[in-house]
């Protein structure tokens, strides 16, 4: 791979003129100027993956739209970050994730803490586009202090990554393809029963969804603590 | 460990040691391992995460990516209907309930006495013989429904 | 050993000569199709049945590659040195060893199962890449150099340099010919241009498009073009290392790649210092493992890396990050095995051959209602209708055609006005479909639209990877909709959400596979859209 020297570059989002270092993402460079794009599989800290497709941007001058967690800043590029196309795009994209599985928030043990609950209200989106494919799946509760729901899971693989890239575990990962992916610990165990894990609940504290909590806390108490991460790096950094 | 006297342990084994122990040899590991068991148990799995010093989920998650890797045992005899366009528009589809009908197998699964094995492919390349089937690996072309049933019986007999 | 274009012409020779002292030769197809009918035996039958009457001093019996007219195997071509042309059989079977063997002990033809090789199917045809398939035998490396093998790469190693290859190929105009259609001298450049310690060719061999067979017939008929092809890559770009990547499902490309590739290294073609250039370069064999999205570039190299074949986004391309993070170009078999011939018969010569922004030639899998089913080499910008009707000697069971399939999952159906379309990419682009990779699938009256499109789009849900969303809930979705309309239960309402379900898959999609999966449905919307609304129920 070629290695560039990191270069300051000005470029455009919506019509605001701001700047960032060569090897930062139009995400990145928009959330240091407090621009709002939303995004589920992204989270600080972690490699970006690109999947969720909530963050697709529009890049003057390119075909397709973009998702602005894995696009590099350009000199001179113009990213539009909403217009009616963009919202089409984030409504139905939101629209699928709900369809594909079970999320009925009145039911939801992080109803109010929930990443997905809070794109609906942000985006406005009343109620699905597409109907529903109402999968089932079995509820893996066998661990001491954690629960699995993959009825809530949107595949956006945060849990698979910080148990991979920040506790160096991977105990998860997924299982099968398309619309019948899952995620799970070793080869498809119960919780409980996997020798990786090693308990230390970076995975649901990460996850922005119902589907990985902890055990007897109020529903109240079901923060999730994503700025775990990143207080990590930091001090893992403080300490080489 | 008995295992390790096992012939088929050896030559998963001799693969890995081949590419190096690298963790790029999985895929080709499984090959071998699917070859000389017949289906990738949990056991052989897991044998060759240790080898290759990959995590569990990880090798888990490659062999169910794949369709070509088979976590069940399969039956003594196996009938692949191809399911390709060429075959498709040819009629393969009626051939496939055929046969789910008359030896009351769903495709992907093997009869209960552990006989028959029915599965689909998604193109075996033999398109302009379409419609295609392959009777425990002897590939058969211009099939028609009672010549895919007859096919059967005889690999059975 | 072979060191110098001298010793590689002596192979050549030597091989002519025992040719020669044995005036004939029987080839009998070995290519998948023809050996499902049982070439195999026929093969050796007819070698037993020449030993028996003492003929093996006068007739080779041999095994070779695709002929093309698979409809019509077991193919078996009879080369006689005191004929000018050589007879063609087809539908050969056990029972006709006996008029065979005749045919050679007394120079005569076997009138009964002789085929019309004057017919358009063979006289139509223009082959470059397919040259030597059903000529050589593919176990045999000898007999490739005899034909011209190798001869490419020497010439480049000798006498060109980099600079002059990528020059050669990018004027010759050939574009990628798995179905992106992107200009390989253009790719070349862009890995050369990378200053890196390492980079890597890899041939895509992970030929998934249902109803496409040309990869593998090429693997299979005249593997060490292929070889040869990405030899050259290598020494232009500056890569000294090749993977091609093949399907599990192609047992017999993996043992002909296989022999081919130790047949190389023996001789010197491939390894160290290749003919004392200081050039290096070495060829391994991937197996992919039954995943239609391992095609696209990023999931192949993830996959040759030993994961699962999810894609990543793009940029990075792999030119700039590829495998192992290193500048790599991804060609096509058909692709590679168009190298060679460019290098020796020249960059003017090949853009003489078809139209003007697709130069060279095109092989087709000709597939579905369709008299004879078969591989085709033709040059670009031939019509669909000289194609199917001459070529392909027109619909079969006398029914009317409907439309053509081209581009597997990710192209589009082509309805009957535009029979008189010269197929070229961008053609074909222009009216919603692909070149893909070259699978043409004849579909006659008697099928519904609907269901093929639910047909690909099933197959694309089940091929999804799961990664992106819009991929993965999207083919469902889609493929459930069209249920709806198969079984006339949707509504005007559902019709829309198709459309724009379909138009928002194609846009957000992380990789090709779901970018493309919406064309079948798209382009049949928009040539067949009466069967869509025939699926609509009355309120």
């Amino acid at each position: 791979m070629i290695k560039q020297k990191v270069r300051v570059k000005t470029f455009k989002i919506d019509d605001i003129t701001v700047t960032g270092q060569s090897d930062q993402t139009v995400l990145e460079v928009a959330r240091e100027h407090n621009i709002y794009i939303p995004t589920l599989c992204y989270l600080e800290g972690l490699s970006c993956v690109g999947s969720c497709r909530m963050c697709l941007v529009e890049i003057k001058g390119c075909r397709e739209l973009a998702p602005a967690c894995t696009s590099k800043i350009k000199e001179g590029m113009e990213v539009v970050t909403t217009s009616p196309d963009i919202q089409a795009h984030r409504n139905m994209i939101l629209s699928m994730l709900f369809s594909e599985r079970t999320h009925t928030c009145s039911v939801c043990v992080v109803n109010g803490n929930c990443e997905l609950q809070d794109k609906t209200v942000e985006l406005g989106l009343e109620h699905s586009l597409v109907p529903y494919l109402e999968q089932r799946f079995e509820i893996d509760a066998s661990h001491k202090n954690f629960v699995h729901d993959p009825n809530r899971c949107i595949l956006c693989t945060r849990c698979v990554r910080v148990c991979d890239e920040i506790e160096g575990a991977h105990a998860l990962d997924l299982v099968d393809r398309g619309i019948n992916t899952r995620i799970i610990h070793d080869m498809d165990e119960p919780w409980a029963d996997s020798q990786s894990c090693t308990s230390c609940g970076k995975c649901v504290y990460v996850c922005p969804t119902g589907a990985l909590y902890e055990k007897d806390i109020s529903t109240e108490e079901k923060l999730k603590k994503t700025d775990i991460i990143l207080n990590l790096i930091k001090s893992r950094k403080k300490d080489d | 460990m008995t295992d390790a006297a096992d012939n088929r342990y050896k030559l998963i084994e001799q693969t890995m040691k081949k590419l190096g122990y690298d963790k790029s040899a999985l895929i080709e590991t499984l090959h071998v391992a699917q070859e000389s068991f017949g289906y990738l148990q949990k056991d052989v799995l897991k044998f060759i995460a240790k080898r290759l010093k990959a995590p569990y989920s990880k090798v888990y998650g490659v062999a169910t990516f794949y369709h070509h890797f088979t976590l069940k045992p399969q039956g003594k005899h196996s009938v692949i209907v191809c399911l390709g366009t060429a075959c498709y528009i040819k009629g393969s589809k009626k051939i496939l309930e055929s046969i789910e009908e008359r030896f009351g197998v769903k495709v992907g699964q093997t009869t209960p006495d552990g006989i028959l094995s029915l599965l689909s492919a998604r193109c075996v390349g033999s398109c302009s013989i379409a419609p295609v089937a392959i009777y425990d690996n002897k590939v058969k072309g211009r099939l028609s429904i009672e010549e895919s049933l007859e096919k059967i019986e005889e690999i059975l007999r | 050993m072979i060191t110098s274009i001298q010793e590689l012409q002596k192979v050549a020779e030597n091989r002519k000569c025992s040719e020669e002292n044995i005036p004939q030769e029987l080839r009998v197809c070995i290519g998948s199709s023809c050996l499902s009918q049982g070439s195999d035996a026929i093969q050796k039958d007819l070698e037993e049945a020449v030993k028996a009457k003492g003929l093996q001093n006068r007739c080779r019996v041999k095994g070779v590659g695709c002929n093309g007219l698979c409809a019509n195997g077991t193919l078996v071509s009879h080369c006689d040195s005191s004929k000018k042309e050589q007879t063609l059989y087809e539908k050969v079977t056990a029972s006709d060893i006996k008029e065979l063997v005749k045919c050679v002990e007394d120079h005569s033809v076997y009138k009964e199962k002789r085929c019309d090789t004057n017919q358009p199917f063979f006289t139509k045809q223009n082959k470059v890449v397919l040259q030597n398939a059903g000529v050589i035998d593919p176990n045999e490396i000898e007999d490739y150099i005899a034909h011209g093998g190798y001869s490419a790469l020497f010439h480049v190693l000798k006498e060109m340099s980099c600079t002059d290859v990528i020059d050669e190929v990018k004027s010759s105009g050939l574009r990628g010919r798995g179905g992106g259609g992107f200009p390989t001298g253009l790719k070349w450049e862009s890995v050369y241009k990378v200053q890196s310690d390492q980079k890597y060719i890899v041939c895509n061999g992970d030929e998934g498009d249902p109803g496409a067979f040309m990869d593998r017939a090429l693997m299979e008929a005249d593997p060490h073009k292929i070889i040869e092809g990405m030899a050259i890559a290598g020494y232009a770009c500056g890569a000294n290392m090749g993977y091609i990547y093949v399907r599990a499902e192609y047992p017999l490309a993996v043992e002909k790649l296989d022999h081919a590739i130790k047949q190389a290294k023996r001789l010197g073609l491939l390894g160290n210092k290749i003919a004392h250039s200081g050039f290096d370069f070495d060829i391994e064999i991937r197996l992919g493992g039954g995943a239609f999205v391992c095609g696209e570039a990023t999931a192949l190299i993830t996959s040759i890396e030993g994961n699962r074949g999810n894609p990543r986004q793009k940029p990075p391309h792999l030119s700039d990050y590829g495998l192992w993070g290193e500048p790599t170009i991804l060609n096509n078999v058909e692709t590679l095995a168009n190298v060679p011939t460019i290098i020796k018969k020249g960059a003017q010569w090949f853009k003489s051959v078809g139209t003007t922004a697709s130069s060279g030639t095109k092989i087709f899998a000709l597939t579905g209602h369709i008299k004879n089913t078969g591989l085709v080499e033709v040059p670009m910008g031939i019509t669909l209708r000289e194609l199917i009707y001459e070529i392909g000697g027109g619909v079969s069971d006398g029914r009317e055609l409907k439309a053509i399939q081209t581009g597997g999952p990710s192209g589009g159906c082509i309805p009957v006005e535009y029979l008189d379309l010269p197929i070229d990419y961008d053609s074909l682009k222009s009216i919603g479909t692909i070149m893909g990779s070259g699978g043409m699938i004849v579909i006659d009256d008697s099928s519904n639209m609907v269901e093929i499109a639910h047909f690909f789009m099933d197959f694309c849900k089940s091929e999804s990877c799961g990664k992106c969303t819009p991929c993965r809930v999207g083919t469902t979705q889609l493929t459930l909709l069209l249920e709806k309309f198969i079984n006339k239960e949707a509504s005007k309402a559902d019709l829309e959400l198709l459309k724009q379900m379909s138009e928002i898959v194609k846009s957000a999609s992380l990789c090709g596979l779901g970018q493309t999966a919406p064309n079948p449905v798209l382009s049949t919307v928009r040539y067949f859209e009466n069967e869509y609304l025939e699926g609509i129920k009355d309120d």
